[in-house]
């Protein structure tokens, strides 16, 4: 459009093709005008409503990544097409910012002239009094013994009482309120965007880090001691404060019968803290919905899991490992739990490990050990023993939860020997060696995060449903009292109101007060 | 743990209240049943003023009918009122046997929060009642109790039980309170809205057919506006009720799990269904479809969520 522009111009029948030849100004302010739109608001508050659907039902990325790794596996086709529209990290999608940015610009938009509109409306004066109260939808009249300037200024007594603002003219007041109304809406959308702006410069300042921590050990808050580390955009990884967390014990309370056998009851870890070299080191029970709170990052309990304990001796029948190996659990009901020992130290093959642990194991019918039950009252372990090349050599990083098994061979295997209680001893076949189940630990994952943006976001909000149910509740109403000097020494007086969105008892109250000041007598006609 | 002899009264009383609801709406039937033929004699008088004078007219001809009426039909709507009241206490009663057997919050798994859901409905109707005469509305939310309670109690009953541990906290009452009240006015707002749209439909209306007692389109519109308007400001600090618990419990205060993802949007629909009210080309029809929208995807949230997809929610079990 803007490139054809100039010949346009050239042409006299230019103008009929663009709205009264408004140019590119005038362009602006049409968009300008159709994005401030209430219309536009609606239906991008619609899309944003829609957008974050996909987000509910497909995997997340930030949420569950091993959960999108199975669904690439299920969905060979159709993933990479999901993908390609950012399905999978839907919150942080361009198309998604897109949509909630072009709202919250359509909300500033229209939130901010209104709300100047509104200040200039707080100074103004409450309109006059119509010539004809009678006529108007609240309406009282009367006649007083009372002169008229005794009435009037009754009536700025009880008006101002009643919190109105007054504005007096020759022989009436008049009498405004319920500013806040307008007020409240405007508090409720400004701090929408508010909240926005907070939550976002929440993320981009503040970090998020996961860490397994094993019963007896410790992790300090630097970024190499996560397992998984986010910074925010803006985050500053120079910043983090220099505390350190150690897990003394942890224990789970599961109920032992009826229904719901297993539940979980009570998580409890007890730790010791450290908040920089210098400070004392204190104890605390970090439990779920009890964060530990040090130097401004929370510490929090999120899962926890077992950590069986292995000698494992090689062919030479020196000790080519010995300590503790988290084993994921894989049915949470349970706690069965599965787990890898690598042991590239054993000669004269290298060892490699995959082990089941059943906290309570118990042999079902079919004579397969299962567990029973998440505590550990029987713990025991089967093991499938591998042995060759780990391919640890070639510099590829490995998880730690995960074999290789591709230039290993099978020398073991689990499901055809006797699980190993604690103490028990596996002997590996071919001299290559031995594997003794000393006994177990518990690990439980915490999550370290900071986030500025929270105590401005929960303001916000706050802020934002008290503007609203203030802008609710308050109703916006008009008083006009009029007073004029009839025969006889008598007052007319003129009550009449408008309330916008319905009438209140509120008219009704205000006219007795003013009754009662200044008394109604019968209309004076006898004494003419 | 679990007091077995008051587990068991807390189920009776529920049976008590399912049948003290059903003997309400067969009430409230019977009101519309026997009343309506009245009203059905006199229907010409009573829209001619409804086309003359708009809402408070219509209700100036209900007053008139009530008053001149032979008394039969006022016994069963008083009959239905009462009922419904004592089904409410025995309901409460319910509410609270179960929580002082399981000695927490009764509302901790999904059959706790329909039955405190359909109570807060029906406590919300109580008071609308009090307050504005809506007893038109009761055969209505009556049915809509009726099942969320029998699919409780067929479905969803679960023996009252200790909490997991991401559940102790006093946020519970806060959070899940504040869900529930909220969750009861929407029901309510809903069935009203769904008579506005009959009612806005079928505006000759045949006189005699059960939707006679129900006021005009007009009226409903408000009606149903003002209770999402309660219930709205409810519905945002259950948000941020639960925003501040994620954070103590789940190491952050918004993460989009799928529960939080569709309480935000039951909450931007029914934000929208305020602004199309407010709005020339969308007010009437089309935002009483946008906020029945929002009451199915409050629904979806409720049920949906919890049984179709896993999240950090997932209580239903
Ligand atoms: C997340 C976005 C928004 C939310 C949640 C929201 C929410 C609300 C609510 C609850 C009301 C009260 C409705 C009523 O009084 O019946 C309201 C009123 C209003 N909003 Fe918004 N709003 C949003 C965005 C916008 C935008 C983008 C605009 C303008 C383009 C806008 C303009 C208005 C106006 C003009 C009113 C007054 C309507 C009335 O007085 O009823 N809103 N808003």
């Amino acid at each position: 459009m803007s490139v054809d522009a100039p010949e346009a111009q050239a042409a006299p029948q230019a103008p009929k093709d663009r709205p009264a030849g408004i140019g590119l100004i005038g362009w602006l302010r049409w968009g300008w005008r159709q994005l401030t739109s209430m219309r536009t608001a609606l239906v991008l508050l619609f899309l944003v409503a829609l957008g974050t659907v996909p987000g509910s039902f497909l995997p997340q990325r930030g949420l569950a990544p091993e959960k999108v790794a199975t669904f690439f596996d299920r969905h060979k086709t159709l993933a990479p097409w999901l993908d390609r529209l950012s399905l999978f990290n839907v919150f942080s999608a361009p198309w998604f910012a897109a949509i909630y940015i072009l709202l919250f610009i359509s909300l500033a938009g229209c939130v901010l002239p209104r709300t100047k509109h509104h200040f200039s409306q707080l100074r103004s004066r409450p309109p006059k009094a119509p010539r004809n109260l009678r006529r108007l939808p609240e309406a009282a009249s009367y006649e007083t013994a009372a002169a008229p300037d005794e009435v009037l200024a009754e009536a700025r007594k009880i008006l101002k009482e009643r919190r109105f603002r007054l504005d007096a003219y020759d022989d009436a007041v008049a009498a405004e309120k319920g500013y806040l109304r307008e007020t409240g809406n405007l508090v409720f959308h400004l701090a929408l965007l508010v909240l926005l702006f907070a939550v976002g410069s929440g993320t981009a300042l503040g970090y998020k880090g996961n860490v397994l921590v094993t019963e007896g050990e410790g992790f300090s808050n630097t970024l190499t001691s996560y397992d998984a580390f986010k910074g925010g955009r803006s985050f500053n990884a120079s910043k983090l404060p220099p505390f350190t967390v150690w897990l003394d014990s942890f224990s789970a309370n599961y109920l032992t019968s009826g229904p719901n056998r297993g539940q979980p009851t009570k998580f409890a870890a007890k730790v010791r803290y450290q908040a920089g070299l210098k400070s004392p080191v204190t104890s605390y029970d970090l439990q779920v919905n009890h964060p530990l709170v040090v130097d401004g990052a929370r510490v929090y309990l999120l899962g926890h899991g077992y950590a069986p304990r292995f000698t494992v001796r090689d062919g030479k029948g020196q000790v080519a490992f010995q300590g503790t190996v988290p084993f994921l659990p894989s049915e949470e009901s349970t706690f069965t739990s599965e787990g890898v020992i690598k042991v590239p130290d054993a000669q004269p093959d290298q060892l490699g490990i995959v082990g089941y642990f059943w906290p309570t194991a118990v042999p079902n019918q079919q004579g397969k050990v299962v567990s029973a039950f998440p505590a550990a009252w029987n713990p025991q372990v089967a093991l499938y023993v591998f042995k060759g090349d780990l391919g640890l050599s070639n510099g590829a990083p490995q998880s730690v939860y995960k074999l290789d098994t591709a230039k290993l061979k099978p020398i073991v295997m689990g499901n055809q020997t006797k699980p190993l209680a604690i103490g028990q001893t596996l002997t590996l076949p071919g001299g290559a060696g031995s594997v003794t189940f000393d006994g177990y630990k518990q690990w439980i994952s915490v999550q370290v995060n900071h986030d500025p943006g929270r105590v401005p976001a929960l303001s916000a909000g706050i802020i934002a449903i008290m503007g609203i149910v203030t802008s609710f509740l308050v109703r916006r109403r008009r008083v006009w009292v009029r007073a004029k000097a009839a025969d006889g020494g008598r007052t007319v007086v003129e009550v009449g109101g408008l309330t916008l969105g319905g009438a209140t008892p509120d008219f009704d109250a205000i006219v007795e007060r003013l009754k009662k000041a200044a008394p109604e007598e019968p209309p004076n006609t006898d004494e003419e | 743990m679990v007091d077995t002899h008051l587990a068991n009264l807390s189920n009776q009383l529920m049976l008590g209240a399912v049948l003290l609801y059903v003997v309400a709406m067969v009430g409230y039937a019977a009101d519309i049943a026997f009343g309506g033929r009245r009203a059905a004699a006199v229907p010409s008088e009573a829209k001619v003023l409804i086309g003359a004078g708009g809402p408070e007219a219509s209700e100036a001809a209900t007053d008139v009918e009530e008053a001149e009426d032979d008394g039969r039909r006022i016994e069963w709507g008083r009959f239905a009122v009462l009922i419904n009241v004592l089904a409410w206490g025995v309901h409460g009663a319910e509410i609270i046997t179960r929580g002082m057997a399981a000695d927490r919050v009764p509302w901790g798994n999904m059959y706790e929060f329909t039955s405190a859901i359909t109570f807060a409905a029906v406590t919300v109707y109580l008071v609308m009642l009090w307050r504005y005469k809506v007893s038109w509305l009761g055969p209505f939310l009556m049915v809509a109790v009726i099942i969320a309670l029998g699919i409780a109690t067929i479905w969803l009953y679960n023996d009252p039980g200790p909490l997991r541990p991401a559940l102790h906290s006093y946020w519970i009452a806060i959070h899940v309170t504040a869900a529930v009240t909220a969750t009861g006015t929407f029901t309510v707002a809903g069935v009203a809205t769904i008579l506005y749209l009959v009612k806005a439909r079928d505006k000759a209306g045949k006189p005699g057919g059960i939707m006679d007692r129900v006021p005009d389109a007009e009226t409903l519109d408000r009606i149903s506006h003002r209770t999402m308007m309660f219930g709205f400001p409810i519905w945002t600090f259950a948000i941020i009720a639960g925003a501040i618990w994620a954070d103590s419990a789940w190491g952050r205060y918004w993460g989009w799990d799928p529960k939080e993802t569709w309480s935000f949007i039951t909450w931007v629909v029914y934000a929208g269904y305020l602004h199309a009210r407010a709005t020339a080309g969308w007010r009437g029809r089309k935002a009483a479809v946008i906020s029945l929208i929002a009451f199915g995807c409050l629904l979806f949230n409720f049920f949906g969520i919890n049984y179709l997809v896993s999240g950090l929610h997932s209580y239903a079990g």
